[in-house]
């Protein structure tokens, strides 16, 4: 098992490793001189390279990553070229920002798709589960873009009762922050409650034609006693996975969101940094979502072995 | 049950399962007596396991049960197991009535240990004590012959084998000591040479609590080994009944005595049958598209237009048949066979 758990954590930091690499390159390759952005098109060639000089891009390429790589592991990976402001305080700024959002929408979204998805399972033979399968099948479809902007007009600016978008800190304006973050979150985690449902309801069903299930009947246990004790545990290996791509796919999932509800998070920083060429900036976000990505992959790894015992023995 | 006296602790009678339209078990009637083994053969379809999970309660959705089935243990029977509802069912599941299943690789939670999953069926059935359960399930694994137990309490199923595993789902069968215990097929899946300990284990387990036992399977030879009566069935009806003796040795239905000729028990006597009967002829015809009247007719070489009606029960000796002030399919469905054209015997 601790074997098992450190060659995870070696994939992870071999992954990383791999990952910045290509981060860094792409940056590269982009077309879009970040100099040349900043002065405008009809800056002399001169000046232009006076500025590359000073932004450090004309050093050799492996410099600046092993820069750049020194940078972020002492999390401080810079400073902006335009702006000048450090790069690390603006992105735990705004990461903390996304974190709230896409953990709110997370924990909604569970709280919603897990009792829904067993109910579904549960009563797949009968009117309303059917019904409610129906139902999540047309919610996986709904994009989150989407259900924000009809949110937006029914509840901000139609019935005009939360803001249309923008963002509180929740120390200073508890009741702003909440009302700022009900829209954003319900969008978010719709989707996501939906697709999850559907893997839960699935699960659930597998579940439900175990031999174990019919021998805790056979102990004396009711249905649902029987799926509360011995079919849920085993549901949830399926699920937890799931549930580690969805929370990846959240973040991402949240630039949109936080362009939609002008929400100062990560998203909205990366999205501007491209637009103004910061490569620094936008290799850092990526390189944050990326880790990020990977980290809830290694913790869902970490989870199997805490549900399912087979997985703990030696020899796998 | 008048006939049988005080010592029945299972009574089925007249139990018709079926889902909306299509009938799948048909006017099944046999009881067991405290400390009698009951074998239950057939081929596959014939409705076997189908009679075990009727009795149990555990049908599944869309299938319904109709008749009477009363289990006395160590309350009187007194009410009729599929009219309960499903909470006193379940008070009874686990405790009066337990049961193994085939697959002993599956019927385990893999997700909990394996001394914690023979605690449950104590707890369940009212143990408060947890210590003293605990320490029980130890001594039960023990009894079912595993090696050191309180080590193999800790472990989870896929660490065991399937004949451990198998002996796992014993202990949790007879934990509660049960009046009746129902074993669907125990050995079919262990490797051969743990099906006679595993068998044994059955046998001496039920001996100990003196409980009643169905033995479900179609390996004519566990039957002889392990039990005193057999029923035979099928089509979803109980064809022949009788001491394991007398059917295998003088089988009156003509699907018994194609099935002990196609088996490697047949002795001397069905050596020579089995030149002219090898194998039963046909398969057997899919859920509910078994003919009316016997249900063997379409695949008996002895059928007749005759064959067409029902037959009816005919006692194997005199004198066994439906005595008087008893039931209809009582004491009478102990021995005998419903065929027009018997084999052996007189006819």
């Amino acid at each position: 098992m601790v074997l098992r758990l450190l060659h995870r954590a070696m994939v992870f930091v071999l992954s990383v490793l791999a990952a910045s690499v290509l981060v860094f390159a792409f940056m590269r390759v982009l077309p879009g001189d970040p100099a040349r952005v900043a002065l405008g098109i009809n800056a002399s060639d001169a000046s232009v390279a006076a500025l590359r000089e000073q932004f450090g891009l004309d050093r050799p390429v492996v410099v600046q990553y092993l820069d750049w790589m020194r940078g972020m592991l002492t999390l401080d990976p810079g400073i902006e070229f335009i702006s000048k402001a450090a790069i690390g305080p603006q992105i735990a700024d705004r990461l903390q920002v996304t974190l709230i959002l896409v953990t709110t929408s997370m924990i909604l979204a569970v709280l919603v798709a897990v009792p829904v998805g067993i109910w579904m399972a549960v009563r797949h033979r009968h009117v309303d589960g059917v019904v409610m399968s129906a139902a999540s099948q047309v919610g996986v479809a709904i994009p989150a873009f989407l259900a924000g902007i009809v949110l937006i007009s029914v509840f901000a600016v139609r019935l005009r009762w939360v803001p249309s978008g923008g963002w509180a800190v929740p120390a200073q304006d508890p009741v702003g922050f909440l009302q700022r973050l009900v829209l954003p979150s319900i969008a978010l985690a719709g989707v996501q409650a939906a697709v999850l449902a559907r893997y839960v309801r699935s699960a659930v069903l597998d579940v439900l034609r175990e031999d174990y299930l019919r021998t805790a009947r056979a102990k004396g246990l009711r249905p649902v006693q029987a799926l509360w004790r011995h079919g849920l545990r085993n549901a949830a290996v399926p699920v937890v996975t799931v549930l580690g791509l969805q929370l990846a796919t959240l973040l991402v999932g949240a630039v949109v969101i936080e362009r939609v509800f002008v929400i100062p998070g990560l998203g909205s920083l990366l999205l501007d940094s491209v637009a103004q060429r910061e490569i620094l900036t936008v290799q850092t976000v990526v390189m944050v979502l990326v880790v990020a990505t990977l980290l809830i992959t290694f913790l869902v790894d970490a989870l199997y072995l805490l549900i399912d015992p087979r997985l703990r023995t030696g020899s796998r | 049950m008048s006939g049988a006296g005080d010592r029945t602790v299972l009574a089925v009678e007249g139990l018709d399962v079926g889902t909306g339209h299509t009938p799948l078990l048909r006017d099944v009637t046999f009881s067991i007596a405290r400390g009698e083994r009951v074998g239950l053969i057939g081929e596959s379809g014939s409705g076997k396991s189908l009679t075990a999970l009727a009795v149990m309660g555990l049908l599944g959705e869309g299938l319904h049960a109709r008749g009477d089935v009363r289990l006395s243990g160590r309350t009187p029977a007194t009410r009729n197991l599929l009219e309960v509802g499903e909470r006193e069912m379940a008070r009874l599941r686990g405790d009066a009535v337990t049961m193994v299943f085939q697959e002993p690789m599956t019927a385990l939670n893999p997700t909990m240990r394996v001394g914690a999953q023979v605690t449950e069926v104590m707890r369940i059935h009212g143990t408060r004590d947890t210590a003293g359960a605990r320490a029980r399930a130890v001594e039960l694994l023990d009894q079912v012959g595993l090696p050191d137990p309180a080590h193999l309490a800790r472990s989870y199923p896929h660490e065991l084998s399937g004949g451990q595993r198998q002996r796992v789902v014993l202990a949790i069968a007879l934990a509660n000591d049960p009046a009746l215990l129902i074993c669907d097929e125990p050995t079919t899946a262990l490797d051969v040479t743990v099906q006679a300990t595993v068998l044994d284990l059955v046998v001496r387990g039920v001996q100990e609590r003196d409980a009643a036992m169905l033995f479900i399977t179609h390996d004519l030879a566990v039957v002889a080994t392990v039990c005193e009566r057999v029923l035979v069935m099928y089509g979803g009806r109980i064809v022949e009944a009788g001491p394991v003796g007398e059917v295998f040795a003088d089988p009156r239905h003509r699907y018994t005595q194609g099935l002990i000729g196609a088996s490697d028990l047949a002795g001397e006597r069905g050596r020579r049958q089995r030149a002219a009967l090898p194998t039963i002829q046909g398969t057997v015809p899919p859920a509910g598209r078994f003919p009316d009247g016997c249900v063997f007719r379409s695949r008996c070489a002895h059928a007749t237009d005759e064959c067409a009606t029902l037959p009816g029960w005919t006692p194997r000796r005199e004198g066994d048949g439906p005595g008087q002030g008893s039931a209809p399919g009582e004491v009478g469905r102990a021995a005998g066979y419903a065929c027009f054209h018997p084999a052996g015997g007189a006819a």
